[in-house]
């Protein structure tokens, strides 16, 4: 695999962390957990604060206006880059996690009524299972899932009878542990025939390829900056904008107000009306430079190498005696991912032996109880790529497996 | 790295001392990590205030898993008294791994002194705070 879609020994130059002078370098395989930053988002960071750093959306002084006018850039380029209508359809979150708390309390609180069904899937993580069962118990709804087939895909041939008083589907684009790359449209399209709402989880798909939230016909999407080259501290709730419009607040506080008095508060427009307090300014305007990064390069041609990346991932697991990896086959709708066990060696005891040899994968459940419950394991380990992997990290990868195969023999 | 699985522990880890459960028992006391889903069974006979049997199951890490084979080694014969004096420290020198600075891992070596403290003390019919093992 010497055709790489763009240069990706030029990419690993732009990311500090990977040039660090460590006796070993790093084979850095945790990128489904977060990813690394390169030099242009640490910049722009720093930059912000060194030169730019006042509050948004208050000062008349010039500090704020400069301020303002970069966070509510950044906006613009989320909106552009998710192929948004509109810039105010963009919502400034946390994370994904508190993109999806805000849909459930926000949205749920004044549409979701006893006996109604919220349809998630077997695969969700634990964000985007939480807050709904949260949701289920203020007002007595009720949680249905998915089921999975032994590869990790949906099962879908009972949907019509699944979708049966539902108001909402809340559903991963892509999973963090399988990989798998789940319909999207075609359930957007069925949740709108039944009139529900859809949600999804694009914490692992908007880092890596293409979301066109017009093409998917979706309703919500939630994801965060940390998972795609920014900041920790951001993230993003997009949503139609008629249904954002008609949404009470989720917290109350400073700038999602219009009036306020001791009795009663008039709320602002959104997004301003879900932005309650001082937002993570200099986190926003770096993720708007991780998407300009991001953009640079080309999502297509990033979903591209990251196959590429998938295929020799799988080829070389598969020459490791002892090991099973989950998740639909090579060449099937799936991200650059694996997860994997070894016959006989406790997942904490293959990551620990892979630190020794410098090599960053995540052990565990992934936030996924449910779904290793649903493929009976007891846990993991994930090795997950992003475009700044290369091929030799997955070399190392399969070399320290080896030696965990030696040891545990 | 090598250090972590030297041979003891992978020693232990294939052939664990003490494994298996106790019919009838005066303790069973089952602890589990969420973190990584390691669970240890323990099982204890106890006669006049000391330990005279020991039994351990579970699913788990090598880590865990011979932390608690070689755990269960040092209890036959000793009291209860004595087993609220055990630390941490006591299990950590048993074990010898240095694991003072991989907090995740350190959880995986005590969860079966987690287990035997939780299930002497409600034994005892007495409370410990067990923050320590946490």
């Amino acid at each position: 695999m010497t055709n790489y879609p763009f240069d990706v020994a030029a990419v690993r130059r732009d990311f500090p962390i990977l040039q660090l002078p460590a006796e070993r370098p790093v084979a850095f395989l945790d990128s489904a957990s977060s990813s690394q930053k390169p030099e242009a988002v640490i910049a722009a960071l720093a930059t912000f604060y060194r030169t730019t750093n006042a509050n948004v959306h208050r000062g008349v002084y010039q500090l704020s206006e400069q301020a303002t006018f970069e966070f509510e850039r950044a906006r613009g380029r989320v909106a552009m880059f998710i192929h948004a209508n509109h810039h105010r359809e963009v919502v400034f979150t946390r994370n994904t996690t508190e993109a999806i708390n805000l849909v459930a309390n926000a949205w749920g609180n004044a549409n979701i009524r006893a006996g109604d069904v919220i349809l998630i899937s077997q695969m969700e993580h634990h964000s985007n299972i939480v807050p709904w069962q949260m949701l289920a118990q203020r007002t007595g709804a009720v949680i249905r899932a998915i089921p999975l087939d032994t590869h990790g895909r949906l099962v879908l041939d009972d949907l019509d009878t699944l979708l049966e008083g539902v108001k909402l589907v809340a559903v991963t684009h892509q999973s963090n542990v399988l990989g798998t790359i789940n319909p999207v449209q075609y359930l957007a399209q069925k949740a709108h025939a039944v009139g529900a709402l859809i949600l999804v989880d694009g914490a692992q798909s908007v880092p890596h390829m293409p979301v066109d939230v017009q093409a998917l016909e979706i309703d919500f999407l939630a994801f965060s900056g940390h998972k795609m080259l920014a900041p920790t501290g951001v993230g993003v709730l997009w949503g139609r904008r008629a249904i954002l419009d008609a949404m009470p607040p989720f917290m109350g506080g400073g700038s999602m107000i219009r009036t306020v008095t001791i009795e009663q508060t008039t709320y602002a427009e959104v997004p301003a009306r879900f932005e309650a307090g001082t937002p993570m300014i200099g986190e926003a305007i770096a993720l708007g430079h991780a998407i300009d990064y991001l953009s640079g390069i080309g999502m297509d041609k990033i979903a591209a190498y990251e196959e590429q990346l998938s295929r020799y991932l799988l080829e070389r697991l598969d020459e490791v005696p002892g090991l099973t990896w989950y998740g639909p086959p090579v060449g099937h709708d799936r991200g650059a991912m694996a997860s994997f066990s070894m016959e006989g060696v406790h997942p904490h005891d293959i990551a620990q032996i892979l630190d020794g040899e410098g090599v960053a994968v995540r052990a565990g459940h992934h936030c996924t109880q449910p779904l290793h419950a649903a493929l009976d394991l007891p846990s993991t380990v994930r090795a997950s790529c992003y475009l700044y992997t290369s091929t030799d990290d997955i070399d190392r990868l399969v070399g320290g497996l080896t030696k965990v195969q030696h040891l545990f023999a | 790295m090598s250090d972590m699985y030297r041979d003891l522990i992978l020693e232990h880890h294939r052939y664990p001392h003490n494994f298996g459960t106790l019919e009838p028992h005066d303790v069973s006391q089952e602890e589990h990590n969420p973190l990584c889903g390691d669970r240890i069974r323990l099982d204890l006979r106890i006669v006049d205030g000391v330990i005279t049997a020991v039994a351990f199951s579970g699913k788990g890490c090598a880590v865990s898993q011979a932390s608690a084979s070689m755990l269960t080694d040092e209890l036959v014969g000793m009291t209860l008294d004595q087993v609220r004096a055990y630390g941490k420290d006591d299990l950590l020198e048993l074990i010898g791994l240095p694991l003072d600075k991989n907090p995740v891992r350190l959880k995986c070596a005590l969860l079966s002194l987690k287990a035997l403290k939780a299930g002497v003390y409600t034994y005892l019919g007495q409370q410990h705070d067990m923050e320590e093992l946490d």
